[in-house]
């Protein structure tokens, strides 16, 4: 892969990355969340298009245009979320979309012939008939392998392989790549496991802000020297300065053993939260951050612990137990969970605090619009109007929109999850800025956020967040990066 | 921001609002002009027989069930979900209508209010227990309300042992079945109280979806349910609700049935579930959830009423009628697919 660009709007998320791979080499990609990896690589499966640059397998230059093309050209991707259809059986799954026919008719026994052959060479045992939601992840994971393999791949992308397997398993799988490489296939393996890479992977290379900054033999390269080259750039100066949280700023919230059954399970997790404080949970994606603050605003459900606010202990089992004693939840995903994309800016930003205005049984529009006005003139929101569906604004304003639904009303807690991913710059500074303002008049913030600077320039203390639970707390002056890093990695304690 | 700045922006609000009302405006100008243009066609087709009170009172008379089922299904339909048990509980809530008048030895206000009451009930429990499965297993509203279908309907056979069931005392019923407001004045024929009845609930309920905090919820949770939940809605209630309004709406439908012929058949409200669902799509109300009104789709119930009334004026035979139904819906549907097609790329 030669000079890869791609942008989103307001975001390059690549800027000129070059990458070569030899046969028979597992060549890992480190980065940041938000480096590119993933982007490159759903660039390299044909699943986007480039805006610039160019694919050469053995010196051609080859055109990759879509999934069926990348596969053609023999290039297998795992992705970290399975591709497996759940209810179709191993053999159903390897040869999905390549079955062999005999006339207009599937021929099953051919299917299992190719797929018994090469797991067969692979010298892996799967229960053939069962249905993929019933496997094991290693079982899927397996399955994947031998999909690509059918389809005779030669270069197999592995994304995160090792995030949901056991030691005995990743044991397995790296005696598997080994075998696999001995026959000629390369690997491009995606990890945020820096202990595992000396293990596996021949050379290395570290992608940041969307480039590619160096490649190494991994024998050249230590752990440190890693951190070092993902994070590599002096702390971004945009941010506002913070208010000192005073030395005696009463507890706000506080959350003891608290255990969710969100998409990764939380569990044991302690922290206070100062009045006039932001945390920052910091940690790789899958770590818990997400899950953390969810439990906490009631959007998923609370299984052990509790959450005081105030000194009151508090029965939090849905969202709206948790807007009513004051805790507001700013979701990561703005499109999917903050707005109601074909209603207006006035109706997503009273939402959430409807009954405020409904007067005599009715909705009163007028203080409504009244209402969202001043948000939209506080938060300064570009829109023609009130009226304005929120599907028609910038990811930047639509953020702000979500913004001004909690601000309507007069949260304790705010809970933000990426509360800047994927706006630009400016909108980025503002939001900033109003979090400083919140603080300033005693409202207390949790921000988990992917991108370490915003975490380590926004906040008072750090949370480092790990295998579902808190592993570190750092104050400000201790959060490095390279630390933050290392704990979220696993790479120290 | 400056006070100017902030005039400019309430200046722009009033603005959009009044370039809103205006689209809007033109909009019902549109559908208006077009109906002008279908009813003085038709008019003429029919040499005169439709634009008479006579006529124009029986059209509405004939659309009054399947309006007023039609703005229950609204609510469902705008939740993205779907109410199939509607024709069943429109002929169960009639059976259980004539089994309790038939009982009752009292007044005929009394008789009539304890029916009403009865009848909602049916309705109401039938569309609870509809929700329940929707709302606690997260199952298809498809599936469920295909199942409340056929235990209502089968219920009301039993109640009736598959007969019938005719008032022994009609008179707590008659004003209401075949009655009308200012029968005899003026020569007019009056209008009906069936007429009435659905100008209430369309209204009622046009006001609740249109200007109430529930009917914004409704709309939020149809558009994206999870930031709903996020907000702190209870979506469970809201979506438990949509089905007891369905239900309720779908009961008052057979209570009128009933009144009309004086008896309450098992076999009433066949089959009308899917033209009340023709009803409000055809209304502009989108199967996807998040968007449609009362008021769309009362226009759709009226436009499929008067299509049927001409074809008859025009003794055209109802199997040819079947077809023109059928491509009269999906032209709805297309016309406003591509409406909106064109104003997204505005």
């Amino acid at each position: 892969m030669t000079g890869i660009r791609k942008s989103f709007p307001g975001v390059r998320a690549l800027d000129g990355v070059t990458l070569d791979v030899l046969a028979g080499e597992v060549h890992a990609l480190v980065g940041e969340n938000g480096a590119g990896k993933s982007t490159l690589m759903k660039i390299l499966a044909g699943a986007q298009p480039a805006d610039e640059g160019s694919i050469a397998i053995d010196g051609n230059v080859v055109a990759v245009d879509n999934p069926k093309a990348a596969e053609l050209l023999g290039i297998g991707m795992i992705y970290q979320e399975f591709n497996l259809v759940p209810d179709l059986g191993v053999i159903e799954n390897i040869v999905l979309g390549v079955e062999p026919r005999r006339g207009i008719f599937l021929d099953r026994k051919a299917a299992v012939a190719r797929a018994s052959q090469v797991l067969a060479d692979l010298a892996i045992v799967l229960p053939l008939d069962r249905p993929a939601r019933r496997l094991t992840v290693a079982q899927q994971q397996l399955t994947e392998i031998a999909k690509c393999l059918t389809r005779r791949a030669r270069l197999i992308v592995m994304d995160e392989p090792t995030a949901a397997l056991s030691e005995p398993e990743i044991d397995a799988l790296f005696a598997l790549i080994a075998k696999l490489k001995a026959q000629g296939v390369a690997f491009i393996y995606i990890s945020h496991r820096l202990e595992e890479l000396p293990r596996i992977a021949d050379r290395i290379t570290v992608l940041r802000d969307g480039r590619a900054i160096e490649t190494h033999a991994t024998a050249d390269l230590t752990q440190d020297d890693i951190v070092r080259l993902m994070v590599g750039r002096p702390l971004d100066s945009h941010f506002p300065e913070l208010p000192p949280v005073a030395a005696d700023a009463p507890v706000t919230l506080s959350v003891r053993g608290l255990a969710g059954n969100g998409s990764v399970a939380v569990h044991g997790v302690d922290f206070d939260l100062r009045a006039g404080e932001i945390v920052g949970l910091a940690g790789l994606v899958g770590a818990g951050r997400t899950d953390i603050v969810r439990a906490i605003a009631g959007a998923d459900v609370q299984i052990a612990g509790t959450v005081t606010l105030d000194g009151h202990a508090l029965h939090v089992q849905s969202p709206a137990d948790a807007i009513h004693a004051g805790i507001v939840l700013i979701p990561e995903d703005r499109k999917a969970q903050g707005l109601v994309l074909g209603m207006s800016v006035r109706e997503n930003t009273t939402l959430a605090h409807l009954a405020d205005f409904v007067r005599r049984g009715a909705i009163d529009r007028a203080a409504e619009t009244a209402a969202t006005n001043q948000q939209i003139t506080e938060l300064r929101v570009r829109t023609p109007s009130s009226e304005q569906t929120v599907r028609n604004l910038s990811g930047g304003n639509q953020q702000k929109v979500v913004l001004a639904k909690w601000l309507v009303g007069k949260a304790r807690v705010l809970l933000f999850d990426e509360p800047t991913r994927g706006i630009d710059v400016g909108a980025k500074a503002e939001i900033y800025a109003l979090m400083v303002e919140l603080v300033r008049h005693g409202a207390s913030i949790v921000m988990v956020s992917s991108e370490l600077p915003e975490v380590l320039g926004m906040s008072h203390r750090v949370l480092v967040v790990r295998g579902g639970t808190i592993a570190a707390t750092l104050a400000r002056d201790e959060a490095t990066p390279q630390r933050v890093i290392a704990i979220a990695a696993g790479a120290a304690a | 921001m400056s006070v100017e700045a902030k005039a400019t922006l309430e200046e722009h609000a009033v603005v959009a609002a009044g370039t809103r009302r205006r689209k809007g405006a033109v909009r019902a100008a549109g559908f208006a002009a077009g109906f002008v243009v279908l009813v003085v066609a038709v008019n003429l087709l029919s040499h005169g027989h439709f634009l008479t009170a006579g006529n124009i009172t029986n059209v509405l008379r004939q659309i009054t069930v399947n309006a007023i089922m039609a703005v229950g299904q609204t609510f469902v339909i705008i939740t993205a979900g779907i109410d199939l048990s509607v024709g069943s509980i429109v002929g169960l809530a009639g059976v259980v209508a004539a089994l309790v008048a038939n009982s009752l030895q009292l007044a005929n206000p009394l008789t009539f209010a304890i029916t009403l009451l009865a009848a909602l009930a049916v309705g109401c429990i039938a569309g609870y227990v509809n929700a329940v499965p929707v709302v606690r297993l997260n199952l298809p509203p498809f599936i469920t309300t295909l199942a409340m279908m056929q235990v209502a309907r089968g219920l009301a056979y039993i109640l009736s042992h598959g007969q019938p069931v005719p008032l022994q005392n009609s008179a707590a019923f008659d004003w209401l079945g075949t009655g009308a407001l200012g029968d005899g004045i003026g020569g007019f024929a009056g209008l009906p109280y069936q007429v009435i009845v659905m100008a209430i609930v369309a209204l009622a309920f046009a006001v609740i979806l249109g200007r109430t905090a529930y009917g914004r919820y409704v709309l939020a949770l149809g558009g994206n349910e999870e930031a709903a939940r996020l907000a702190g809605i209870n979506t469970r209630r809201v979506k438990t609700l949509v089905y007891v309004i369905s239900g309720g709406c779908a009961a008052i439908g057979g209570l009128l049935l009933m009144a009309r012929f004086a008896s309450g058949s098992p076999q009433s409200g066949t089959g009308y579930e899917l033209q009340c669902i023709a009803a409000v799509v055809v209304g502009g109300t989108s199967l996807m959830g998040g968007r449609g009104t009362i008021v769309g789709t009362f226009f759709g119930a009226l436009l499929i009423g008067v299509l049927n009334n001409v074809m008859n004026l025009l003794n055209i035979e109802s199997y040819t009628q079947q077809i023109v139904l059928g491509v009269v819906i999906l032209l709805a549907v297309v016309l406003d697919e591509l409406r909106k097609r064109y104003l997204a790329r505005q």
